[in-house]
């Protein structure tokens, strides 16, 4: 994973204006080997707002919802170029600790993704990876995360058992209480709910309307009426550009550009 | 399961409710004006128009607002199509008072005629029409909206009678003309408002019994 | 119509008798060794260690014991190693040199067991001119080596990418997400290759010739030639005692019984292992 160009440091009043947003980036290009695949991203992502990235397949916005928190440092023909800021500070600078980094960027995946142990392992993994040993902190902690996240009342009696018996929609919300177990600020969501049933799905988008208030949330979605449902914010990715974002009302009822329009009507995509 | 789209549903539902308050104040005032000559509270009457005009198109906003992010279905959809039905019918119900009191203003100016005992009864009974017509939302009680319905036509049959009085008002001397011209009018837009108040009804039969009964009425209705 | 019927009837027998002509030599085999060795198990030959030479009677209870420190030395040689070895095949592979890795495995693998004898002779037993049980562990470890690496690499990758993933994300380095998730996800997996390798090398004779020698007295010292069963049943069955040949029957009947078990135990093991991996 190299960075090719990383903007040198602003003065403190260009980056206290830019730090009105909680995500900030700027011009940013994203190359799997020769090919680019994100071309001059600027987007603004607003502190305890739900932003909704939607577009056909392939427009780059999972990548791009990636690159955030450099889970795409692990394909070892991907570069970075321009700047994302994190509370004004650069995600690609050389000083950059990645490990940290994923601490405050939790991430939920398309395909649920418990580990092969216990409903109270799986939520305690990233708080013992911080370090956290002491049974009875962990259990408090697991306990808050899994009321974050809806699923305490369902599982609170069955800690230990394996997290692999629980249902499709269980076993999503454990990785969102997992992710929320490390107190991130921000987390990213791609396609949460893709594989789950109707219900499952209504449950996990009531669960993200009660979490913006408390974190930062970027959703990657290809289902639009579940970006407008969900969203404060949305922003339109077509072959890796960004063609249009501002607040969802507008995004769906009042587009300004004719892509825009075209895809959220399913005229195309 | 809660969700939080039942609280919007909630404050669209809310408003339309304080609507229908302020223009069942209006009609209230509108026939006091009428029956005691009163231009100061006519005036008030006109001049309020303005803020049920704001609540019509906030409601506008917020339905169209909700549709786009909820895509409601079943109940929620014909609750949706249901308040934007309603909202026109009560901002013209509204513009009827004030038209109301606009003929009550130029009354007060003329001699005053004599009674025509229907009038009062038909702007009681449109008044009356209205105001079970929200409540009937209110309750989604369909019961009551066909019982509405139906009044319809003694509304009607008022207007016809209180025409007739004042036609040979009319006839008896000229110089009540003015005046009775003016009653005939105020009859007809008390009429009107009995009609929005069944349109109202009929909306809120296809909202809880998913059925549209518009101009399905037997002959002799409207 | 009916030509394709039959045709297909006649594979389906011609599949059917295939089976059973292989299948036939192991049921003799069982049933061969049942009859002459079942007979002569008693207490005696779990408990008494050989007699001299012409005296009836006796046992292999060295042997037995010396065959199970044998695979337990050898596991010990080749699991870390090994596991370590796939994890890094897995884990960090660089297109060179992990292919030449796992090259080298898979000729060791085909080495003849004689041939690695010989050679653990000549690593360990020659600089210290005697035979001990360390020398038999190491050459049957070396023996397992290539399948416990081999085995370890597929399994690993056959855990779903998205654990990794999801490890990656919470903020795990490379090496903690490789061993808090991705090992023990592997492990049932990993066990049961470890288990098999266990049970073909508790059968190797050629190997412990030459390094483990044998033991006609007890002794469980490492530093010291050790008895096994293999080799025991092996210098029975070509002496011209009769009493001897029945215990060799009776060792031979034990081995197939020992190698059987650790299949069993595998199975049964990883059933237990796989129900915190899939409800």
């Amino acid at each position: 994973m190299t960075v090719i160009d990383v903007e040198p440091r602003t003065s403190n009043a260009a980056a206290m204006i830019m730090n009105e947003a909680k995500i900030h980036v700027r011009n940013f290009d994203f190359y799997y080997g020769p090919s680019k695949v994100l071309h001059a991203i600027d987007l603004d992502v607003p502190d305890r707002q739900v932003t909704a990235l939607i577009g056909p397949s392939g427009c780059g916005k999972s990548t791009f919802l990636r690159s955030i928190n450099r889970m795409n440092d692990i394909i070892p023909e991907a570069k970075a170029a321009g700047t994302i800021r994190i509370d004004g500070r650069d995600v690609y600078a050389p000083g950059m600790d990645v490990v940290e980094l994923r601490r405050r960027v939790g991430m939920v995946f398309q395909k649920s993704n418990p580990f092969p142990k216990s409903i109270f392992d799986n939520i305690a993994y990233g708080l013992r990876l911080g370090g956290m040993r002491g049974r009875r902190q962990l259990a408090e902690i697991v306990e808050k995360s899994l009321r974050r996240a809806a699923l305490w009342e369902e599982v609170k009696d069955r800690l230990d058992t394996s997290a692999l018996a629980l249902s499709g929609g269980q076993q999503q919300r454990l990785c969102i209480a997992r992710a929320l177990a490390v107190d991130p600020e921000i987390l990213l969501m791609d396609e949460p709910a893709s594989a789950l049933d109707p219900i499952a799905t209504a449950k996990i988008e009531e669960l993200i309307y009660e979490l913006k208030d408390n974190y930062t949330i970027v959703i990657v979605t290809h289902n639009m009426q579940q970006a407008a449902r969900v969203s404060d914010r949305t922003a339109f990715f077509m072959l890796g550009k960004l063609v249009e974002v501002g607040p969802t009302n507008t995004i769906f009822m009042t587009p300004r550009e004719k892509m825009t329009e075209d895809y959220v009507t399913g005229r195309f995509g | 399961m809660q969700r939080h789209f039942d609280r919007d549903i909630e404050e669209i539902k809310d408003l339309l409710l304080r609507m229908g308050a302020m223009v069942e104040d209006s009609i209230n005032q509108s026939i006091r004006a009428l029956l005691e000559r009163d231009t100061v509270m006519a005036e008030d009457v006109i001049a309020h128009d303005d803020d049920i005009d704001h609540m019509e198109v906030l409601i506008d906003q917020k339905t169209i607002e909700l549709i786009a992010k909820m895509q409601p279905t079943a109940t929620d959809l014909r609750f949706v199509a249901t308040i934007m039905k309603i909202t026109p019918e009560l901002e013209r119900i509204a513009d009827l008072a004030q038209d109301v009191c606009e003929r009550v203003i130029e009354l007060n100016r003329e001699a005053q005629l004599k009674p025509v005992v229907q009038l009062p009864q038909l702007a009681q009974s449109a008044q009356r029409m209205v105001r079970e017509a929200l409540d009937s939302f209110v309750r989604g009680d369909a019961e009551l909206a066909r019982r509405v319905i139906a009044e319809d036509d003694t509304a009607d049959q008022l207007t016809e009678d209180s025409f007739r009085a004042l036609l040979t008002y009319m006839m008896e001397n000229p110089r009540n003309i003015s005046s009775a011209i003016r009653l005939t009018f105020i009859g007809k837009y008390f009429e009107r408002m009995a009609d929005g108040a069944t349109n109202i009804c009929e909306m809120v039969v296809y909202l809880v019994e998913g059925k549209m009964i518009k101009h399905t009425h037997a002959p002799g209705g409207r | 119509m009916n030509r394709r019927k039959l045709l297909s009837r006649v594979m389906e027998t011609l599949c059917l008798v295939a089976v059973l002509l292989a299948l036939l030599p192991l049921a003799f085999i069982l049933f061969y060794v049942i009859r002459e060795g079942a007979g002569a198990l008693n207490l005696d030959f779990f408990t008494q260690i050989p007699k001299p030479v012409g005296e009836p009677g006796g046992g292999m209870a060295n042997a037995i014991v010396g065959t199970l420190i044998l695979i337990g030395l050898a596991a010990l040689f080749a699991v870390p190693v090994g596991v370590i070895c796939g994890v890094h095949l897995s884990e960090y592979p660089t297109r060179r040199f992990s292919s030449l890795v796992r090259f080298a495995a898979d000729v060791m693998n085909g080495v003849p067991s004689i041939v690695i004898g010989i050679f653990a002779y000549g690593l360990v037993v020659l600089p210290v001119k005697r035979f001990s049980a360390i020398a038999g562990g190491f050459a049957l470890g070396l023996l397992m080596l290539p399948v416990v690496i081999r085995t370890t690499e597929e399994l690993l990758r056959l855990v779903p990418a998205g654990l990794r993933e999801g490890a990656l994300a919470l903020g795990a380095t490379r090496s903690r997400a490789v061993f808090t998730v991705i090992l023990p996800a592997a492990l049932p997996g990993i066990i049961t290759g470890v288990l098999v390798a266990l049970a073909r090398v508790a059968g190797e004779t050629a190997p412990l010739l030459f390094t483990a020698f044998n033991n006609r007295f007890w002794s469980t010292s490492l530093m010291q030639p050790i008895a096994s069963l293999t080799v025991q049943v092996f210098t029975y069955a070509i002496s011209p005692y009769d009493d001897w040949h029945r215990q060799a029957w009776a060792g031979a009947f034990l081995l197939v019984m020992i190698i059987l078990s650790l299949s069993i135990t595998a199975r049964f093991a990883v059933r237990r292992l796989e129900r915190m991996n899939r409800p």
